[in-house]
């Protein structure tokens, strides 16, 4: 065997060993045990794939981009798909292409941003209401139903209202509206687990209630907050378009797809294209996050397991 | 060791722990039988400091005991579902590290290897993670957490009853053993009266949130009860006997 | 000379690449044999392979599976149907999860007997209340009308015999009938299988991790591990079982009576 092979051979077995040495050799195994099982199902592998080139593309765009996002070339305005632009110029002559993958950032950008910020918000206020019970647990989880009650756009809307337009204020504005369903979640999980014998074990051994929630309970609550977090991706894409489409969101010349959209659409019969890539870019995407979000849940169902 | 005077518990409004009362000395083994809906699970469970709805008086190692507890694991509890007793994303070496943690308890990796060595396991299993062993396997680890921090009472709810016979007997060998060389105490609740009388010394038979019948195991084996609860019990527990075959 | 009840050659159960059960071979009359093991030994998948209920993702394969001389395995879907209920039938463990928890318990015997062609609901509703008293339920009018969170573990069970029997099976799979139960509880409910067995001249199959229950309740017996029989004997002279996996599992019973 050649050394390279052997070398791969050894490697996937120290991961896949049944007798680990180390805390870290146990949990690299996991995640690479996890791994295989989401490589089994076609969808969330396709779904993955999809994620993993808009992050490449993100990084990249510079060096794959063939024009500069707000390169504007009015002699060839509103130009059809053809081989000097591959998907058409724009009202202002600007390659859609370009705009298209730098556009990426952007939205990877609010992705990243809105779930790093309402994820462990939400996660934290269901866990404690879901321990604590009584009067902590009605007082949040009325805070959370104040929330749920408004459709989310139009309070996103009025968020960026009060806060002024600009890219990092829609992203406040939707990571405020996009926690309460992680909370729901949390707290649903956390009753369950409550009156587990393992919870009963560490509150023998002494563990606080804090200690519980936040090594013992989260943890676990952690899977399907994680589950539920990528299949609202594509719902926060979509109201960051929104957010966009009605000027509130990335300004011009942010090549953020909502705003393209908005844009296009006084051309939308004859110059197709400009409305239509940045909407087929924002379905992609949509979808992908759709699919390994199911792809996730299946994996991580401990009934599967 | 415990000192139990008119002990009862409720789950809401109904009363599933009614005026109990009882002893268990130090270094004793002491049996609680009863069938399902019977109450000895939460008696269990008052003893452990885990189930707060409870009045009278409770006494450990002397000391009288509130509602709440500050858990110092002089007290510790094996439970009946070993699938359900460790936490399933942590290894074995983290669920018996956490005790020694809380209390900062040095050489954590020495106990733990000494730990795992006394309920018969070894270091192919420390970095293991439940999911991964057999139910027999997770018993041994909980049983291990349960002893790390020394304990001087040892509650155990049912600790075999999910187990194959087999293994069932190994676990009651083990307990027998880790009760002899530490001088542990036990209170062991069952519904099996032949487990029961292996481990333990006197025996109490609860039913509908009373003791019945309290006895020595001999009593028990020798089938010389009073209550016919208890003798129903035995009766049923000797196995079913055939009505006569029509030829 | 008549075919046994129930003939099973080499019997294998795959699920992938595991073989769940190995080459089991055994033939009975009808008489009552029990079938005991540990987890993993194979025994439960027997019991349903044997009604061609499988999980999915298993493969079954066997040399002969025969019930009163037809064939099991060259049976369509349609005939296992007509077979299953009317002529064998399959008691499970927990009255809780096999019993419909939306309807009462008495129409659930009743449609037991509307299934198969039997008789008309009024028909059906007397024969219910003659099982419910068959299997020795008080009050079987009162029962009738409750629902299965209504009632007790071991009612459940009965009533789960009571529905199995409508068809007058001549083949009776009971698989861990009793586990579920509380002691004095179990001796009531296997007082019901034995009387019912007897009178009605069934086969049955006793599916248990309980050696003693087994070996007290039944005519025959079969050690399974690991998907393998280990032994095959008649209940009285267990005691003097050869195999060391049958004597382990005998001596790892915990005996009440003094040591």
């Amino acid at each position: 065997m050649s050394r390279a092979a052997w070398a791969g051979q050894g490697w996937r077995a120290w991961l896949g060993s049944a007798a680990p040495n180390s805390r870290r050799q146990a949990r690299l195994g996991e995640i690479y045990r996890f791994s295989r099982a989401l490589m089994r199902h076609p969808l969330a592998a396709a779904g993955l794939a999809i994620v993993l080139l808009l992050v490449l593309i993100a990084a990249l765009a510079p060096l794959l981009a063939p024009h500069a996002p707000s390169a504007q070339h009015l002699a060839d305005r509103l130009r059809g798909p053809g081989a000097q632009h591959w998907l058409g110029t724009d009202e202002l002559g600007r390659d859609i292409l370009s705009r298209l993958l730098f556009g990426t950032r952007i939205t990877l950008g609010i992705v990243a941003l809105v779930t790093a910020i309402a994820a462990p918000i939400g996660l934290a206020i269901g866990c404690m209401a879901g321990y604590a019970g009584g009067w902590v647990d009605a007082a949040l989880m009325r805070v959370t139903d104040v929330f749920l009650a408004l459709p989310r756009l139009i309070l996103a809307l009025a968020f960026v209202a009060a806060l002024g337009p600009g890219i990092e204020n829609a992203v406040l504005a939707i990571a405020l509206v996009a926690w309460p369903p992680y909370a729901r979640i949390a707290r649903a999980e956390t009753l369950a687990l409550r009156r587990s014998d393992f919870i009963a074990a560490a509150l023998l051994a002494g563990a606080s209630p804090g200690r519980i929630v936040a090594r013992h309970i989260m943890p676990l609550c952690l899977a399907s907050v994680i589950v539920r977090v990528s299949l609202d991706m594509a719902g926060v894409i979509l109201i960051a378009a929104g957010l966009g489409f009605l000027g509130l969101g990335a300004q011009p010349p942010a090549p953020e797809w909502g705003a393209m959209i908005a844009a296009g659409r006084k051309y939308m019969l004859d110059q197709w294209w400009v409305a239509a890539m940045p909407g087929i870019a924002i379905a992609v995407v949509s979808l992908g996050f759709n699919l390994l979000g199911d792809g996730l849940r299946d994996v991580l169902d401990p009934k599967q397991r | 060791m415990i000192e139990a005077r008119t002990l009862t518990a409720r789950f809401g409004a109904t009363t599933v722990v009614d005026a109990v009362s009882f002893s268990v000395a130090a270094g004793e083994a002491f049996g609680i039988v009863g069938e399902s809906g019977s109450g000895k699970s939460t008696l269990l469970r008052v003893i452990a400091g885990l189930h707060e709805a409870w009045s009278g008086a409770l006494l450990l190692e002397g000391a009288p005991q509130g509602r709440r507890r500050s858990h110092r694991g002089r007290v510790q509890m094996v439970f009946q579902d070993p699938y359900g007793s460790l936490h399933p994303r942590h290894t074995v070496d983290r669920a018996l590290a956490e005790p020694l943690a809380i209390h900062h308890v040095g050489d954590a990796p020495g106990r733990i290897a000494a730990a795992l060595h006394a309920v018969g396991l070894d270091a192919a299993h420390r970095f293991r993670y439940p999911h991964q062993l057999s139910g027999g396997q997770r018993q041994r680890v909980a049983i291990a957490r349960a002893l790390i921090l020394e304990p001087a009472l040892l509650l155990l709810d049912e600790p075999t009853a999910a187990l194959d016979v087999s293994v069932q007997a190994e676990i009651i060998a083990l307990l027998q053993r880790l009760r002899r060389e530490r001088q542990l105490s036990y209170v062991l609740v069952s519904h099996n009266l032949a487990v029961v009388a292996q481990l333990c010394e006197r025996v109490a038979v609860m039913r509908e949130g009373r003791f019945i019948e309290e006895l020595a195991v001999g009593d028990l084996r020798a089938g010389s009860a009073h209550d016919p609860y208890t003798l129903e019990l035995l009766r049923a527990s000797a196995g079913f006997r055939r009505a006569a075959r029509r030829v | 000379m008549t075919a046994p009840l129930l003939e099973v050659s080499d019997l294998v159960l795959r699920f992938g690449d595991t073989e769940a059960v190995r080459g089991v071979s055994f033939a009975m009359g009808r008489e009552r044999l029990g079938i005991v093991g540990e987890s993993g030994s194979g025994k439960s998948l027997t019991g349903r392979a044997i009604l061609r209920l499988l999980p999915s993702g298993a493969t079954l394969q066997a040399t002969r599976l025969a019930f009163a001389g037809a064939d099991l395995l060259a049976a369509t879907e349609r005939e296992m149907r007509a077979l299953r209920g009317r002529r064998m039938a399959l008691v499970l463990q927990d009255p809780r999860f096999s019993l419909n928890p939306l309807m009462s318990v008495g129409r659930q015997i009743a449609e037991a007997y509307r299934a198969h062609g039997r008789a008309s609901m009024r028909e059906a509703r007397a024969q219910a209340l003659a099982m419910l008293e068959a299997v020795r339920i008080r009050e079987p009018q009162r029962v009738h009308d409750l629902y299965p969170h209504q009632i007790s573990g071991g009612m459940g069970q009965r009533v789960m015999i009571a529905m199995m029997l409508a068809g007058d099976p001549d083949l009776l799979i009971a698989d861990e009938p009793t586990s579920a139960l509380d002691v004095t509880v179990r001796v009531q409910v296997l007082a019901v299988l034995d009387e019912q067995a007897s009178r009605r001249d069934m086969g049955l199959i006793l599916i248990s991790h309980d050696l003693d229950l087994v070996a007290s309740f039944c005519d025959r017996v079969l050690v399974m591990e690991r998907g393998r029989i280990v032994e095959s004997c008649a209940a009285a002279a267990l005691d003097q079982a050869q195999h060391p996996y049958t004597r382990r599992l005998l001596a790892s019973r915990p005996l009440l009576a003094a040591s």
